[in-house]
């Protein structure tokens, strides 16, 4: 089936104009995504954008309000036990039996997905071995560290040898030695035969290096989608950013967008708050002509930097606000979630 | 359907294992009602001077009422458990999986089952040690056994329901509290019915709990209303059936609000 699957091409996962409301506030707002078979495909976005949500309804655990999916070619709301037969999830916490040795852990999933004894023993060992978890894998898993935690949550998600296996932010809380690990590890899941791997991720580093195809998620829809590298090529030179000494208002705004955006070799002027970001032709040429512009309009620089286009700067153009503030906005935004769904999710 | 019994089972034994490796945990699961058999007993020993009681040891018709307090207060943790499950992403986990959902809620029922089967046991043989009296025999035991782990089914079934619906411990700390001694004192748990004020044994015979009570000491006595019996725990079965059905719809609802 996976070969007729792969011949068609049709798409892993396609889901159309997903939209999940709790309460008044919408955590999918027409969410578009189509994974190829057998790549590695990248949700990008701050905590809150809808990631975890979109996860969860082509996971067959939620239902949209409207909106449709299939994953392996199957539709998530008319047949959700081929889905669930076909994939494989790794969630953010997995729930690995504390009580239970990693082993019982990798057989009962086994035992879910109806694997024969001998095929089930044989596939927990290699899973075991290639996990590195051989030593540890007759002690409770109360026992392990996080990062083994990790590592054998992704093996509880490659059992049955699924089609697609969902990764809801596999490296959330983990050391960066741990991190790096981690990705080697993913990397190679993406060798695997035939395997699609849909990520989730508020790391920018880890999506540009791990996925092949992103997608930028922002307040519940795709804003822009494509390989790392072509996303970032549409970025035009360097980003310039220059943190001033105070905030700007509306009007100082204006002016420093007409002052700074009519230099030669510069584009796209993005004014916000204190920070004003560039696109520049030759960054570090343009530098000294930015300076004595903002200098001539009376605002005050505090710091400035040069950097070649890094997944913030499309992050930046296509949703319209630095990362790091989506972040800290989508804090507040998930808390108001909490409060619709009633708490503990 | 013999997948869905495989199922159950599998997740029967998961559930036992922590009962089993956690001997803290089961120490305390058996020992509380201990503490209750003799704290009650040398308290409350000379209420059978009232009379009405059908014995002469306060202690012979104390052992069920122990026996089946001890099954509802068990079960109404139940909740917490899942609760647990859902915080730390296990039942996620499972519901991603091909398994059946009644065989998810099923697990817990056979486990909780097996459990309070076990506890009602031991408070039975050391009720027993402690010279209580027991005319009915085993088989008026095995009917006590019976109607407590079916009580235990129907408020352990409620509190796995109540645990995925609000999903707060603080709720099922609240309902247990306010739950567990109404129900067990407004029974014949601990006082004979001919003793109890007229309003107080009208409610009684609405509580379940003391259904399982009454259909437990009637089978223990030297002489069984075998017809009594079959009605309190035809209606227990009953109810553990609806229970247990509303606690695997709850599933639909848990997975609207997630």
């Amino acid at each position: 089936m996976s070969t007729s699957t792969s011949a068609t091409r049709v798409p892993a996962v396609e889901a159309r104009q997903l939209i999940k409301t709790y309460g008044d506030v919408y955590a999918l707002n027409g969410m578009d995504i189509t994974v190829e078979p057998g790549t590695v495909f990248g949700l990008l976005g701050p905590n809150g954008a809808g990631k975890s949500s979109t996860v969860k309804i082509l996971t067959t655990l939620a239902r949209p309000d409207s909106g449709s999916a299939t994953v392996a070619g199957h539709d998530v709301l008319r047949h959700p036990d081929r889905v669930r037969r076909a994939i494989g999830v790794v969630a953010q916490n997995s729930g690995a039996d504390p009580v239970a040795t990693g082993r019982e852990n990798l057989q009962l999933q086994g035992r879910l997905y109806g694997l024969g004894r001998t095929d089930l023993a044989r596939r927990v060992t290699e899973l075991l071995d290639r996990f590195r978890l051989a030593d540890a894998a007759d002690r409770p898993v109360k026992g392990y560290s996080g990062g083994m935690r990790r590592r054998l949550d992704v093996a509880l998600g490659l059992v049955h040898r699924p089609e697609v296996l969902f990764l809801d932010e596999p490296t959330t809380g983990l050391d960066p030695e741990t991190r790096a690990a981690m990705w080697d590890e993913i990397g190679r899941l993406a060798g695997e035969d035939g395997l699609t791997v849909l990520l989730t991720t508020h790391y920018l580093e880890e999506a540009d290096r791990l996925a092949e195809r992103i997608a930028i998620v922002d307040r519940g829809r795709v804003v822009v989608a494509g390989t790392p590298d072509s996303l970032k090529g549409e970025l035009r030179g360097d980003a310039v950013h220059v943190e001033l000494r105070g905030a700007v208002g509306e009007a100082g705004r204006t002016l420093l967008r007409g002052a700074l955006g009519g230099l030669p070799g510069v584009h796209e002027v993005l004014v916000d708050g204190r920070r004003v970001s560039v696109r520049a032709d030759q960054g570090a040429a343009a530098m000294p002509a930015l300076l004595a512009a903002l200098e001539r309009a009376g605002v005050g620089v505090a710091t400035a930097t040069v950097a070649r286009p890094s997944l913030d700067d499309v992050y930046l153009r296509y949703a319209g606000r630095r990362y790091s503030e989506a972040e800290a906005e989508a804090e507040g935004a998930e808390d108001l979630v909490l409060a619709a769904t009633g708490g503990a999710r | 359907m013999s997948t869905a019994v495989a199922q159950t089972w599998y997740m029967t034994q998961r559930q036992l294992m922590v009962f089993v490796r956690q001997p803290a945990y089961a120490v305390i699961t058996l020992i509380q009602p201990v503490i209750w058999l003799f704290l009650f007993g040398s308290l409350f020993k000379k209420v059978i001077e009232l009379g009405g009681f059908g014995t002469t040891s306060y202690l012979d018709y104390l052992v069920p009422g122990v026996v089946v307090m001890s099954a509802l207060s068990s079960n109404l943790w139940a909740g917490m458990g899942t609760l647990d499950e859902i915080q730390r992403g296990t039942l996620d986990r499972f519901l991603t999986t091909p398994v059946s959902r009644a065989a998810l809620m099923n697990g817990n029922v056979v486990n909780n089952g097996l459990v309070t089967a076990l506890q009602s046991v031991v408070i039975v043989l050391l009720g027993l040690l402690g010279g209580a009296d027991c005319p009915g025999g085993v088989g008026g035991i095995a009917v006590l056994v019976v109607a407590s782990v079916l009580l235990g089914t129907i408020f352990g079934a409620l509190s796995n329901a109540l645990g995925m619906l609000v999903r707060e411990r603080e709720s099922i700390i609240g309902i247990n509290t306010f739950l567990l001694l109404p129900l067990t004192f407004l029974s014949s748990a601990f006082m004979a019915p001919s003793q109890m004020p007229d309003w107080m044994r009208h409610v009684a015979d609405l509580n379940p709990l003391n259904w399982a009570m009454v259909a437990g000491r009637s089978a223990m006595s030297g002489n069984p209303d075998w017809g009594d019996v079959a009605l309190r725990g035809g209606g227990l079965l009953a109810l553990a059936v609806a229970a247990v059905w509303l606690s695997i719809r709850t599933f639909r609802s848990y997975q609207r609000s997630v």
